[in-house]
């Protein structure tokens, strides 16, 4: 009984502790997408080059996809670009481009100036496919497996560590 | 002093007069109204203290428009809060659903509060039945002699120091 006294007080306090120290270790600006697992949102886009070209959900099924929220006025997409430009040429996994709230001719200019990694970039100029897909930032990217089922979310620029630790096993995973 | 009362009075309502912005100039209130209600249910993701309906932020706008549109649309609230937990998520909840795991959420600071008055009383109680002569005295009740007697026992261990 004596003991207790003592040890109650110290495990509230390191339970406490621990509690806080976790809340410390976690970023804020990552919201766990509700996605993961579900089905993705539909949409049926213009392609970026090609207004008269449209792509649809259905469209990619069968095939495991990566999804990249970008835009011509996002400065981390510019950090992250390369990466994505090597990814493809690396043939990693099919990239999709989704050009959020953005105007055709910058984001064409864009991808002349830095390179294509896109498949086909998708135009979403009120960015209404973007809050279906839950995008509240840019970057974002998405995998979506061969069910058309979304497997992860990464907010914020890729990294190399991102991509050889998370991305490049999981489509592996998807693919096999 | 009714004179300052007065001026005071007239600085105060001075200020919230002038605190009154312009209110949207929206094709229909009642409409605006309505939605302006669900938006201050629900966060901005990009500023994460605020609300869609304060935050000037793009993405609030789109869906402060979202919402709107879904309410010309005919949804009702339930609709309009659904749809949004379905892409960001529970955390778009000003107020978060009570559930398994929100239940530390909403009622640990009240278990806290209860426990540490708990203990508060515990330990007033056995303090409130230890004798006097338990607790330190108090220095103002001190007898006379005892000062003296204290500063020289207190010399003296100096010394042995």
């Amino acid at each position: 009984m004596k003991k207790l006294k003592f040890l109650l007080p110290l495990g509230i306090f390191l339970a406490l502790a621990a509690f806080l120290l976790i809340g410390l270790g976690l970023n804020p600006r990552e919201v766990p997408s509700p996605l993961i697992g579900k089905p993705a949102p539909a949409f049926d886009l213009p392609r970026l080059d090609d207004p008269g070209q449209r792509v649809r959900r259905e469209d990619l099924l069968g095939k495991v996809w990566m999804l990249n929220v970008w835009a011509s006025w996002c400065a981390a997409c510019r950090d992250e670009h390369p990466l994505l430009v090597e990814m493809a040429a690396r043939k990693i996994v099919p990239i999709y481009g989704l050009d959020y709230k953005d105007t055709r001719a910058a984001g064409q200019q864009t991808l002349a100036r830095f390179g294509d990694p896109y498949v086909a970039s998708l135009f979403d100029a009120d960015g209404r496919v973007g809050i279906d897909w839950g995008v509240y930032g840019v970057p974002e990217t998405f995998i979506i497996d061969r069910q058309g089922v979304i497997r992860m979310k990464h907010i914020g620029p890729l990294t190399p560590d991102v991509i050889r630790d998370k991305i490049e096993p999981l489509v592996r995973q998807l693919n096999g | 002093m009714a004179r300052w009362i007065v001026i005071l009075t007239l600085a105060l309502l001075a200020g919230w007069t002038q605190a009154k912005e312009a209110a949207p100039a929206a094709e229909d209130p009642v409409l605006e109204a309505r939605m302006l209600r669900i938006a201050t249910e629900l966060r901005c993701l990009v500023c994460q203290n605020q609300t869609i309906a304060d935050s000037h932020a793009e993405l609030a706008v789109d869906l402060r428009n979202q919402v709107k549109e879904m309410l010309k649309r005919g949804d009702s609230d339930q609709m309009i809060i659904d749809y949004m937990t379905a892409r960001y998520g529970d955390f778009v909840l000003y107020r978060p659903p009570l559930k398994g795991t929100t239940l530390v959420l909403w009622f640990g600071p009240g278990l806290l509060l209860i426990g540490g008055l708990f203990t508060l009383f515990l330990v007033l109680r056995r303090r409130s039945r230890l004798s006097p002569d338990q607790f330190e005295a108090d220095p103002d009740e001190e007898l006379p002699a005892a000062p003296s007697e204290t500063t020289r026992s207190t010399f003296t261990a100096s010394r042995h120091d």
